[in-house]
């Protein structure tokens, strides 16, 4: 961290000659509508506080993140505070930055990243860590939280993936678990009255009052032991008062927080083009392999005139003719009819498009999918039936009989579309052959009525396929991972199950990846502190972007893996493929999502359960009594839905 | 059978606009640049008049885009309106509209006939990190020189043209750390860019600059090859 007023020079005279020798050079350069630049002593007494905040991908896939532009625009709010952005540079310019000592950059004011108080990282996944360690040294930051200097800055991981950080621990200084914007402010507030009081203690006192607070977990303040059979013994705080278990942040009252108010606009091209609006928070669906459901309870909703007022401004501020509601399954919102017919008369005639994309098959209607294509074409619908069979849908939980989806197909290829989109996962606990293969059935039933329904040839059906990755904090922590070549074999047999069928096979695409990432991506979501050798090896070795295929190389992570887990007694399969006890202390049992682990394992023993023909449904928490997650009472927080009753009224004309 | 989209109205109102790449931005290409001008036309309400078809898109006209990585003082494009409006009004609300680096310079109503047709040839500004007599000299023989062949790889693979018949005029003066080239270049097939006339000064006297040159177009329009000078297409 530096000394106040000796604002660093920025890099771009040494980057901008070689920037006509790398690719898509927009993506580095900054200038983004709605972006900011401040002043590097901007406050206007005493001390400011500077973070630099990356999402550690690719520009293209970084820039639309909504929790950085979030947590940008929030920390930029407040006249003592600079936040810029850096994301993960592609190896051309990487080699340009090595060959002359260019340090990574913020793209706003291209200002080195080590010259920053805060270095923080969002994690939506745990295939960023070998980004992460590229960033930090390309930035001359020491890659272990230990060997770092009052000269660098906290490090500090957020996102989904952050609720199990352990496999980081030895990379990051602090973690955060939850939603930001209120966090990020408390946090600077702690660096700006250590730096105002003249840092005493130094980074070590810096990242114990952020620890006492209850609310950041530090892993330097806590020892990990481990038994003989290599299981986790204990995890213990090593100082006193820092507390046993670190809490995840709850943001309630979205409509307090209308963010993002100026979106940014890239001149570059990413990945989504559109201004989202996060329709609602959380989800309690209680789908048993949802990270994000079981981790962002309890369902926030922001109001039908809150979200009217952000999509306006919204689109005004940017250009985005294209707008998206965003939640974990939007057509959840209590008034989601409403906000759909409400910005559907707004627009009308105007070339503003609505989507909603996560939309359960049981809460779509036609009246909805009419509302959201009425200024645009009928081409595709998405569901996300994810198992195949009846049984595999029990065992998650997630309750769409084929009923209900052929039905919803039906009325929408009889509305005029022609397309639909099925995701489905492979590698279910108790999943066999059969469950996947059930797939095949069901789009061969979803084209066959499609056709009979339209009286068309032209219906098609995607069916796109992921593989399951047991995460932490929900009931399938404790669930073995399906190796990738079972997984494989199993999507193989689908495939020539679909193209064998002459009547079905052409109108049926079929898309889905190698298990392989997924194996890997299972070892960092459950891993502890002894996979972060692994990440390093990997790193070091080259490994970068990790959640590219064309960048990615598992034969890299298994040797990897082998060599940092040499003489510890656990291996590759010991993270993935191995069934967890009861009994067992899993990495991240310190960190407090809220979810009572008696209810995640009994939920755990009630898809067992269900597996084997047993008739346990949980319900939706919104509509049917607590089943008792336990979030509320351990968070002090409450479900917040409507309806309100209000309506959005017609825009007043200009 | 499926219902045909609904045709659009013609446009009532051409206007011609000349912007430009400054700065850091000149790295936009020319399809982020499209982008972000449909996003500006949508953020300042442009009473843009729309193609027919299923997926009506705004009727933009871009001309003699300068390529990612040169700035430019002289780009032009032409936009067709569904309402009659005032053009300073819209050159007010396209500067609003985006981003500091792409400006808006001038908004003319159109003369008719075709934009591409009255850009027949650029003005550019290319600084080079190298000798300054040693630039002269190598002008001097690139334009002693008759045809001067050079190759560039374009999207159909490996391609060799003449890139001095092109050149309507060049000269070198001495700038702080290096030189800079003043080039009046006639549009055409195959089109010659600056770039192509550094590797042919790279050819006929092995001229190598230090480090990337800077491109900047400063005019683009009618051209007179009696004075070798580059007139204004707005004002025609």
């Amino acid at each position: 961290m530096s000394a106040p007023s000796s604002a660093p020079e920025s890099v771009f005279s040494r980057l901008e000659p070689r920037l006509p020798s790398v690719s898509k050079p927009i993506q580095y350069v900054g200038g983004e509508l709605n972006s900011t630049v401040k002043d590097w002593d901007c406050a206007p007494e005493g001390d400011t506080v500077r973070w630099a905040l990356m999402y550690p991908d690719a520009y293209e896939v970084g820039l639309p993140n909504q929790g950085v532009q979030i947590l940008y625009e929030v920390l930029n709010e407040r006249d003592w505070i600079v936040a810029e952005r850096t994301y993960a540079v592609w190896p051309d310019l990487e080699q340009v930055m090595r060959e002359d000592g260019i340090p990574q950059f913020t793209v706003d004011a291209h200002r080195p990243v080590r010259e920053f108080d805060v270095f923080g990282l969002s994690f939506s996944t745990e295939l960023g860590y070998t980004n992460m360690l590229n960033a930090l040294d390309l930035a001359g930051i020491p890659l272990h939280a230990a060997d770092r200097t009052d000269d660098d800055p906290i490090v500090l991981a957020g996102g989904h993936a952050a609720f199990n950080p352990e496999p980081i621990a030895d990379f990051v200084d602090a973690a955060v678990l939850g939603d930001g914007e209120e966090v990020v402010v408390a946090i600077s507030e702690v660096v700006r009255d250590w730096k105002g009081e003249g840092r005493p203690g130094g980074r070590d006192e810096l990242l114990r009052r952020l620890a006492v607070s209850g609310n950041i977990y530090v892993p330097r303040f806590y020892d990990v032991a481990y038994a003989a059979d290599g299981t986790i013994e204990a995890v213990v705080p090593n100082r006193p008062g820092i507390p046993f278990r670190v809490r995840k942040h709850t943001l309630m009252d979205l409509d307090a927080w209308p963010y993002p108010a100026k979106p940014l606009v890239p001149l570059a091209e990413t990945v989504h083009e559109r201004y989202s609006v996060e329709i609602f928070r959380g989800c309690t669906r209680g789908c048993r392999f949802c990270q994000a459901g079981m981790i962002t309870r309890p369902v926030r909703e922001r109001s039908i005139e809150t979200i009217g007022d952000m999509v306006e401004n919204g689109i005004r501020r940017s250009g985005f003719e294209e707008v998206g509601l965003l939640s974990l399954s939007s057509a959840d919102h209590t008034e989601i009819g409403e906000v759909a017919k409400g910005l559907a008369d707004r627009y009308d005639g105007s070339n503003v498009s609505l989507s909603l994309p996560s939309t359960r098959v049981d809460a779509f209607n036609i009246t909805l999918a009419n509302e959201f294509s009425r200024n645009g074409r009928r081409s595709g619908l998405t569901f996300a039936p994810e198992g195949g069979s009846e049984r595999m849908r029990r065992v998650i939980n997630k309750m769409v009989t084929e009923e209900d989806l052929i039905r919803t197909v039906a009325t929408a290829y009889s509305h005029g579309w022609r397309q639909v989109k099925l995701y489905f996962m492979c590698g279910l606990p108790t999943e066999t052959d059969d469950d996947v293969l059930a797939i095949a059935e069901l789009a061969k039933q979803v084209i066959a009525k499609g056709r009979e329904v339209s009286g068309r040839n032209d219906i098609r059906c995607t069916v796109s396929i992921g593989g399951f990755v047991p995460k932490a904090h929900t009931p399938f922590q404790w669930a073995a991972q399906l190796d990738h070549e079972t997984t494989d074999e199993r999507l193989k047999k689908l495939r020539d199950t679909v193209r064998e069928d002459k009547r079905f096979g052409r109108a049926i695409g079929f898309r889905y990846h190698d298990g392989k990432p997924g194996t890997i991506e299972g070892l960092l979501s459950r891993g502890d502190r002894r996979v972060g050798r692994i990440i390093e090896e990997v790193w070091r070795d080259g490994g970068r972007f990790d959640g590219w295929s064309e960048h990615f190389s598992y034969d890299r992570w298994v040797a990897s893996a082998e060599r940092a887990l040499a003489g510890t007694g656990v291996d590759l399969d010991w993270y993935t493929t191995r069934e967890r006890d009861y009994d067992e202390v899993l990495p991240w049992d310190h960190l407090d999502s809220g979810l009572d682990k008696d209810w995640l394992w009994a939920d755990w023993e009630d898809a067992l359960a269900a597996a084997d023909g047993a008739d346990i449904e949980v319900e939706d928490c919104r509509w049917t009594p607590c089943y008792d997650c336990g979030v509320c009472p351990e968070m002090g927080t409450e479900i917040q839905i409507g309806p309100t009753g209000r309506k959005l009224l017609p825009l007043s004309v200009v | 059978m499926r219902d045909q989209p609904e045709q659009q109205a013609p446009p009532v109102q051409r206007l011609r606009i000349r912007y430009a790449k400054r700065g850091r931005l000149r790295f936009t290409s020319h399809r982020d640049f499209s982008r972000a001008f449909e996003r500006a036309i949508f953020r300042a309400r442009v009473p843009m008049a729309y193609s027919s078809g299923f997926n009506p898109h705004p009727r933009i006209s871009y001309a003699g885009a300068a390529p990612t990585g040169a700035a430019s003082e002289a780009e032009y494009l032409e936009i067709a309106l569904a309402e009659v409006v005032d053009p300073t009004v819209i050159r007010a609300q396209l500067e609003e509209a985006l981003p500091d680096g792409l400006d808006v310079l001038e908004v003319v109503e159109s003369a008719g006939g075709a934009l591409a047709d009255l850009l027949q040839g650029s003005r550019w500004l290319i600084d080079l990190d190298v000798d300054s007599t040693r630039a002269q000299a190598a002008v001097a023989a690139f334009l002693a020189t008759d045809g001067v062949p050079v190759q560039r790889m374009t999207k159909k693979g490996l391609r060799e043209f003449d890139c001095r018949a092109a050149v309507i005029a060049l000269a070198a003066t001495e700038r702080t750390g290096g030189v800079r080239l003043d080039l009046v270049l006639r549009h055409g097939a195959p089109a010659v860019r600056p770039d192509d006339v550094l590797s042919g000064l790279a050819a006929v006297a092995d001229l190598k600059p230090v480090g990337a040159p800077l491109l900047t177009r400063l005019a683009q329009g009618p051209l007179d090859e009696a004075t070798g000078t580059v007139g204004d297409p707005l004002s025609v």
